[in-house]
């Protein structure tokens, strides 16, 4: 696993010599990275790695102090945020704590960016909602309240919603953390077929080694001196010893 | 010293960015009312929660201030035999002055406060920063509907809020203290004027609720995403709108003469 140069033109999205401060802490110093189009590319880390800001800033919520951030060609560290609203047409976003509206219902929450972007009839619009809630494994939530649902459940709602108008690039943050091993395989599985059928474009942050090198067609480790990148076979094989450390602290867990 | 003076220098620095973000949130509002998508549903929505979480205090207080006023102009009046023009001060008093300011202040301490609460746990959820990346804009969907709903509901609350003071009025001082009820009306009715009197009470109800639409929202949105982000938010609301409705209502006053 090492840090390679490539030409900027094979990323769908890349990140050039990001740094970003938040209060006294730097979160990211000098952070160069690039995501293929068409790949899954699995973001690991410890907790306060940066994650979760990291997908932000692609997404263009966080601005970098310094650095650029393109995504499908343009820098959005320069875009208002009336632009960025044309970039984030081809995004979906999983947060990491659902963020469904809680005013909405389920159906609603999903059906929003339909409702909002497409000119789709409510039929039209319910069908592709119950496909999706299908889908995550929510098939008979549509009108119950975010609050209704435990965690786990608002977060594959959450998913539901972003990938409800078919976005070619989606980023996930932790999608399979809180829950059951089954889960994990479905929601493993809607974003392989995803990938694998539609090309979808995705960034999945994790914990969990397991579906992290069963999904990824490439792993970004973030670390300390900035990110890793490489395949799944050379991630096990690296010698660094962030990476070593994770690895085995993972594996006893898993053992347990 | 010029420690003290850099910090001056910052402080005013501050205060000249901050007015300068609310200008620009204002504008933001402004625009999205003007422009479609005309969200009449949400607003709607809105206004119904303004509406139905100030409804119980309204009335309510409307009564009780009603009943203050007329034990008070009637034992004032009583001294100097004038006792008949009891509806006559209830009502003047209660359109121009009481009416707007109370309703304007019971409503921040209700609405106000819990639309800023609203917003900012929305932020520390990420809900509004998930509406951006849905590419739909959070003042867009969020906050001009709450805040056009804050500006219409605020002088029908007022006129609930004068209707049943009037009617306190009436119990107190005809029901209880036996003056007359026609003549309660009657004096009541003359010495209100509707292009005066009451345009004025609206003037200021509507100016009233702008203002409150305008602290509650703002404060919501710029809220820090933490538990303690929503409490300041959510104080900051009553107390600056507090502040702010009784500076204005000194301002209109001396301004217009209402
Ligand atoms: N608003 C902020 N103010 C100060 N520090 C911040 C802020 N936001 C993030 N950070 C810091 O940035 C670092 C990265 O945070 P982030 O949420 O991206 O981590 P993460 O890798 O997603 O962690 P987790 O796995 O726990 O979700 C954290 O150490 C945090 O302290
Ligand atoms: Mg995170």
């Amino acid at each position: 696993m090492e840090q390679r140069e490539e030409a900027a033109e094979t990323f769908r999205i890349a990140l050039d010599g990001v740094s970003l401060r938040r209060g006294h802490r730097e979160v990211f110093r000098d952070l160069s990275c690039g995501f293929r189009a068409g790949e899954i590319s699995v973001i690991l880390g410890g907790s306060g790695a940066g994650k979760s800001t990291l997908l932000r800033v692609i997404g263009g919520l966080t601005r970098p102090d310094s650095g650029a951030v393109r995504v499908a060609g343009r820098d959005i560290t320069r875009l208002s945020e009336r632009d960025m609203f044309t970039v984030r047409d081809g995004i979906g976003m999983l947060f990491q704590g659902g963020a469904l509206l809680d005013s909405l219902t389920i159906f609603d929450n999903v059906a929003l960016p339909l409702r909002e972007h497409t000119e789709l009839s409510e039929r039209e619009i319910h069908a592709a909602v119950a496909r999706r809630l299908t889908a995550v494994g929510l098939p008979e939530t549509e009108g119950l309240f975010p609050r209704q649902l435990s965690g786990g459940m608002n977060r594959r709602a959450a998913l539901a919603r972003a990938v409800v108008n078919d976005p070619e690039i989606v980023l996930c943050d932790e999608p399979f953390s809180g829950l059951d091993p089954l889960n994990v395989r479905r929601i493993e599985s809607l974003l392989m077929d995803l990938n694998r059928r539609l090309g979808l474009t995705l960034l999945v942050t994790s914990h969990h080694l397991a579906s992290s090198l069963r999904m990824a067609d490439r792993i970004v480790f973030l670390r300390r001196g900035g990110a890793l990148v490489g395949t799944p076979e050379a991630l096990l094989r690296s010698a660094d010893p962030e990476v070593v450390a994770f690895l085995s602290a993972e594996s006893e867990a898993g053992s347990r | 010293m010029i420690g003290a003076i850099q910090r001056l220098g910052n402080r005013s620095v501050g205060i000249v960015e901050e007015l300068g973000r609310m200008t620009v949130f204002v504008a933001g509002v402004a625009r999205t009312l003007a422009m479609p998508p005309y969200r009449l549903r949400r607003i709607v929505d809105e206004v119904y929660d303004v509406g139905a979480l100030s409804l119980a205090i309204i009335c309510l207080s409307g009564l009780t201030v009603g009943a203050v006023l007329g034990l008070q102009g009637y034992y004032n009046l009583a001294r100097f035999g004038a006792d008949g023009s009891l509806g006559a001060v209830v009502g003047l008093v209660l359109v121009r002055e009481l009416g707007p300011v109370l309703t304007a202040l019971l409503v921040t301490g209700r609405a106000g406060s819990a639309m800023a609460a609203e917003i900012a746990s929305m932020v520390t959820t990420e809900q509004l920063d998930g509406l951006r990346m849905m590419s739909v804009d959070p003042i867009d969907y969020v906050v001009s509907p709450k805040a056009l709903a804050m500006g219409i509901a605020m002088p029908l609350l007022n006129a609930l809020f004068i209707v049943f003071a009037f009617v306190g009025g009436y119990l107190v001082g005809v029901s209880y203290l036996g003056l007359d009820g026609g003549q309660y009306w009657t004096s009541l009715e003359e010495a209100i004027t509707v292009a005066d009197d009451i345009a004025g009470s609206l003037l200021k109800s509507l100016v009233f609720g702008a203002l409150i639409a305008v602290i509650a929202t703002y404060r919501g949105t710029t809220s820090e995403p933490t538990a303690s982000g929503v409490s300041a938010a959510t104080t900051g609301t009553v107390v600056t709108g507090s502040v702010v409705i009784l500076v204005f209502d000194y301002v209109i006053t001396a301004l217009w003469g209402v």
